[in-house]
């Protein structure tokens, strides 16, 4: 039998049910890996599986799940890659990975995260960078680095991370691996650390697209807790797709022009080529305000995270830097609580809030968020899907960009339009440029997960991509 | 395009204690982010209405009815300064 | 040049729901700090806020009984700033799309009425030593999240005496609402004032000051007055009002500007992106209104326009549901004489049964519209019917039953009366003599012997015509 730790989450939980493996095993196997982790992948790791004797309980038998440190686990720390609540413990768990365990998920550990979600290469934690696996002087992408490296690196089988522009696709495209971002309000936010509320999603992190569909499908689901959660109109299938015939896929020029790098380009090229091959028709499309996206979300998503981190303010947790006035104890305690990235998002955010900036700056935002909604709407009357690379360049060097946040920002320039809208999409990794993953991005309209893992699937199937080279 | 005075402004009203270094790499980095973003100042945006709400629901609403509540030792448990049956903080007001 | 003053209230009203705004935790009243908590109103990271249904019933019900527009689709905002009773680091309110717009009570105009949560209690407690030398303060959070309705009105007051009548009227109108407590004391009821004056005449608005935490009508009247008062002398001075909030001191009569404000607040109002539209539909109207009672305004209005009662009489009985109700069933069963029935609940019933409901008395309705009845045919005199009433209150029974066991029957004609007359003019030749004389005053001691005599059973018009009549006067 092939190591544990080679099988997929499916593959192992068929296993779990016909005896051959224990879920104790498994959980031993992957919790000795994440605990000689050397990539910086976890912030906190289980010291013990939770108990699993007899049968494997629920869907997921037992699994083990590698969660974001943003997401709230009631009584393990939830820190959100931030100093300001270093070792801070919840009383309470998200939803979705309250669900995930009622299925039958077993908590493996927190990973490494950007602070707050804010960054695209997991250099902005307080805990340290995440190293990538494929090569350890290169970023992993973020926010949800550390998620992603720990995938790819087969210290867990697979992993929650948020997208909010691009966190999960991003870093999944970076490390080789699957990452989905669903449909806004498809997965409740209750629990999960909050950046930018009206972008911030939760989804799944796995090694193949089945995997994907099957964590997604006991993610989803209305929630009381969370007023924007909406129920999901049908059932998560696992997807069974043998080709593309009859799928029309349209290729954003905006998206797909210049600005992507050449090794990218030509991997995204012979996947278009592929997917023709397997009965998709393709053609190019525009999304004429794609080009702003980027403007817009570096100021709606600020603007919500300045409020949002407006709690972090010494009183009722989390740090507190204690100081003879009230006002002292307020700067004092997010000076040194937050790191560079996160104060200069609340400085963005909170200028393009403030009185006379408003209308200019936020205001417009949210006009410009409304036509590239418009934009996607109208191409999805013409299109089933829209295909883009994920990433403009594959993994770059640690500290390649850490002092140029603009060069850093356009880093999401492929995944922010998605966020923008709400729509769902999808990176799977089709190919290495100079040794290095490359991803390719597939989004649909709202509610189009079935259809959008399905076409992953066919194509993932066609590419053979094969990952096991990081999970030395 | 945004100065040391506007910084210093929008750092108080983020309570943010920046140091002087800190307050001129901000002005150099915002502005220059903020010479990106400005470029959708030039679009023809009459008539669009801004998006407020992402998801097509409303009404999201839940019963008066009472749910738990935090048991009070559980509530100060993470509190960085608990006095009596409360969280301490330095008087508002005072000096 | 005199100066009249422009004010305009800006009201909060803690609701009587169940539970908070935002979260499933009991609204207490006090309870053991930091009890009713949870992650939604501590603010803990990743608490999302769900709205309270009824709290949006309750801003309904509001909305019709001041006659406001319901806004088909209104959208709740954040207003951030810093302080420690805000856990959040924002309050969840509504700003440019507000439930109710518009409206009027009485004479003065609705601007608008809003949902939003309210803050949590801090406490002062000196120095507690943690820091040297330093006072410190401490927040609970049990109130944190309660519902509340801002109400505010337009400019349209014109004296602090006005303020608190309307203020009062406010008050009762959401009393019989059922939807707050309204106690001013208990904090469920808050009100603060934005006070300016102008020459009279002018339609200009002079510059505001804002009046804050008068926690009772008398407090609300007196720093009103201080206020205006204030200005009017600043500006009579050559002085300019400077926009400020002040607080009033009810001890020392003095205002003094609130040390914590030192710039006005940038709240960067945004949607609140974790809460959806509430868009009022057919439904919830007519669920509201079905609930809606007669309110006050309405009420003393028809008492009015249908009975003729006067405006005070009218204003007393609305301003009080168990009274109006009382004074109706009254009404009922002897329609007859409505403002001397108005009168005797308002006034003798009152003072009897005080704050107390009279249809828990031993009075029953129609035994007050029976004696009011009596009074007004001359078989009782004012003074007889009160010893009525008081044997009523004690005992219940029926008026006309007690009138004859008591012997309280007016003398009004008949050969009793005129001999005790007679008997009284013969005591008094004084008094003869000055009423022969032409002074009617000195009937006095005439109408004082006939009443001891009778025990207040004489009618007085009586006892004057009898008089004239012995004396042959005219």
């Amino acid at each position: 039998m092939s190591e544990p730790i080679e099988l997929t989450a499916a593959q192992a939980i068929e296993r779990l049910r016909d005896g051959d493996l224990s879920a104790a095993e498994l959980f031993g196997a992957y919790r000795a890996r994440a605990a000689a982790d050397e990539l910086n992948a976890f912030t906190w790791v289980a010291d013990a599986a939770p108990a699993q004797d007899g049968a494997p309980q629920g869907p997921l038998a037992g699994v083990p799940l590698a969660v974001k440190d943003l997401f709230c686990t009631e009584g393990v720390p939830s820190q959100s890659g931030s100093k300001i609540l270093a070792g801070y413990r919840p009383p309470y768990t998200a939803t979705a990975v309250a669900r995930l365990a009622d299925a039958g998920a077993a908590l493996l550990g927190k990973t490494n995260q950007d602070e707050f979600a804010m960054g695209s290469s997991n250099e902005n934690s307080a805990f340290g960078p995440v190293r990538n696996p494929w090569d350890r002087e290169r970023v992993p992408g973020g926010s949800s680095g550390g998620s992603a490296a720990a995938v790819a690196a087969g210290l867990a089988p697979w992993a929650l991370g948020t997208d909010t522009g691009g966190s999960i696709r991003q870093p999944a495209a970076l490390c080789g691996i699957v990452g989905l971002k669903p449909t806004y309000g498809a997965v409740s936010r209750y629990g999960m650390i909050a950046f930018a509320s009206s972008l911030d999603q939760a989804g799944p992190f796995t090694r193949d697209v089945t995997d994907a569909a099957l964590l997604l499908r006991h993610m989803v689901g209305r929630d009381a807790r969370d007023s924007t959660s909406l129920a999901f109109p049908e059932q998560i299938a696992l997807p069974r797709g043998v080709d593309l015939r009859g799928l029309t896929l349209g290729v954003p020029e905006e998206l797909t022009g210049e600005g992507i790098e050449s090794g990218v380009r030509e991997a995204f090229n012979a996947t278009l080529a592929l997917a023709e091959q397997l009965g998709a028709s393709i053609e190019t499309c525009n999304l004429p305000n794609a080009p702003h996206a980027l403007s817009a979300y570096y100021l709606i998503a600020p603007a919500e995270a300045s409020a949002n981190l407006a709690r972090f303010d010494g009183v009722r947790y989390g740090l507190r830097v204690d100081a003879d006035d009230l006002s002292s104890m307020y700067t004092r305690t997010r000076e040194q609580g937050f790191g560079p990235e996160v104060k200069r998002r609340i400085m963005l955010g909170t200028y393009a809030l403030s009185s006379g900036y408003y209308d200019a700056y936020y205001g417009r935002a949210q006009q410009v968020r409304t036509k590239v909604a418009e934009d996607f709407r109208a191409a999805f009357e013409r299109f089933d899907l829209l295909v883009t690379p994920t990433a403009p360049s594959v993994a770059f060097r640690l500290g390649e960009k850490v002092d140029d946040p603009l060069a850093m920002y356009l880093n999401d320039v492929c995944t922010v339009p998605m966020s923008l809208a709400g729509i769902p999409a999808i990176s799977i990794p089709n190919g290495l440029s100079d040794g290095l993953p490359t991803g390719f991005q597939l989004c649909g309209p709202a509610f189009s997960e079935n259809r959008l893992l399905n076409a992953a699937y066919v194509l993932e199937q066609a590419l053979g991509f094969d990952g096991s080279a990081a999970r030395t | 395009m945004i100065d040391r005075a506007q910084v210093l402004h929008v750092a108080k009203l983020a309570r943010l204690a920046l140091s002087d270094e800190e307050v001129e790499r901000m002005s150099r980095e915002l502005s220059a982010v903020l010479g990106h973003i400005e470029k959708i100042s030039e679009l023809d945006l009459d008539g669009v209405s801004p998006t407020s709400h992402v998801v097509d629901v409303v009404n999201a609403l839940r019963a008066d009815e009472p749910g738990p509540s935090l048991p009070r030792e559980v509530a100060l448990a993470a509190a960085p300064e608990r006095i009596d049956d409360g969280f301490g903080v330095p008087s508002p007001g005072a000096a | 040049m005199s100066y009249e003053p422009v004010i305009g209230l800006e009201i909060h009203v803690q609701l009587k729901t169940r539970t908070k705004m935002f979260c499933g935790c009991e609204l207490s009243f006090g309870d053991p700090p930091n009890t009713h908590t949870c992650p939604v109103c501590l603010g803990l990271p990743g608490a999302l806020p769900v709205a309270n249904a009824r709290a949006i019933h309750y801003a309904l019900l509001i909305g019709l009984a001041l006659g406001c527009e319901l806004a088909p689709r209104s959208i709740f905002h954040r207003k951030n700033y810093f302080y420690p009773d805000l856990p959040k680091g924002y309050q969840i309110s509504q700003y440019d799309i507000p439930i109710c717009s518009g409206g009027r009570l009485g004479d003065v105009r609705i601007h608008r009425a809003h949902l939003e949560e309210d803050a949590a209690k801090l406490v002062h407690v000196g120095a507690s030593g943690r820091i040297h030398g330093a006072d410190e303060s401490v927040v609970d959070f049990n109130r944190g999240g309660t519902p509340l309705v801002e109400i505010v009105t337009e400019p349209d007051v014109r004296s602090a005496a006005q303020a608190r009548e309307w203020l009062t009227l406010l008050r009762e109108t959401l009393r019989q609402l059922g939807v707050s407590d309204v106690n001013m004391e208990e904090g469920s009821l808050r009100c603060d004032a934005n006070v300016s004056i102008r020459p009279a005449g002018s339609e200009q608005l002079g510059t505001k000051t804002e009046l804050k935490n008068m926690n009772s009508f008398r407090y609300l009247e007196r720093g009103v007055e201080a206020e205006i008062a204030r200005q009017t002398a600043l500006v009579e001075a050559g002085g300019q009002v400077e926009q400020e909030t002040l607080h009033y001191d009810p001890v020392t009569g003095s205002l003094t500007p609130l040390r914590s404000k030192e710039e006005a607040h940038d709240y960067r109002y945004f949607p609140e992106p974790d809460l959806v539209p509430i868009v009022v539909d057919e439904a919830m109207v007519a669920a509201a209104r079905a609930e809606l009672p007669e309110l006050p305004a309405q009420r003393a209005a028809r008492y009015e326009r249908d009975l003729g009662l006067s405006a005070d009489s009218a204003r007393q009985l609305a301003f009080r549901a168990d009274l109006a109700a009382y004074f109706e069933r009254a009404l009922a069963t002897d329609g007859e004489h409505p403002q001397t029935l108005a009168n005797w609940v308002t006034g003798e019933l009152v003072a009897r049964v005080g704050d107390g409901d009279p249809a828990e008395s031993k009075v029953t309705p129609a035994a007050l519209a029976r004696l009011v009845a009596l009074l007004r045919e001359r078989a009782v005199t004012p003074g007889a019917a009160k010893q009525v009433l008081d044997t009523l209150v004690a005992q219940g029974g029926d008026p006309q039953a007690i009138v004859a066991a008591e012997g309280l029957g007016a003398l009004g004609g008949g050969d009793e009366l005129a001999g005790v007359v007679e008997r009284a003019l013969a005591a008094d030749p004084d008094a003869v003599a000055k009423l022969k004389a032409g002074n009617m005053k000195a009937i006095g001691p005439i109408v004082g012997f006939v009443m001891r005599e009778t025990k207040g059973r004489a009618d007085g018009g009586e006892v004057t015509r009898l008089v004239r009549q012995q004396l042959g006067l005219a």
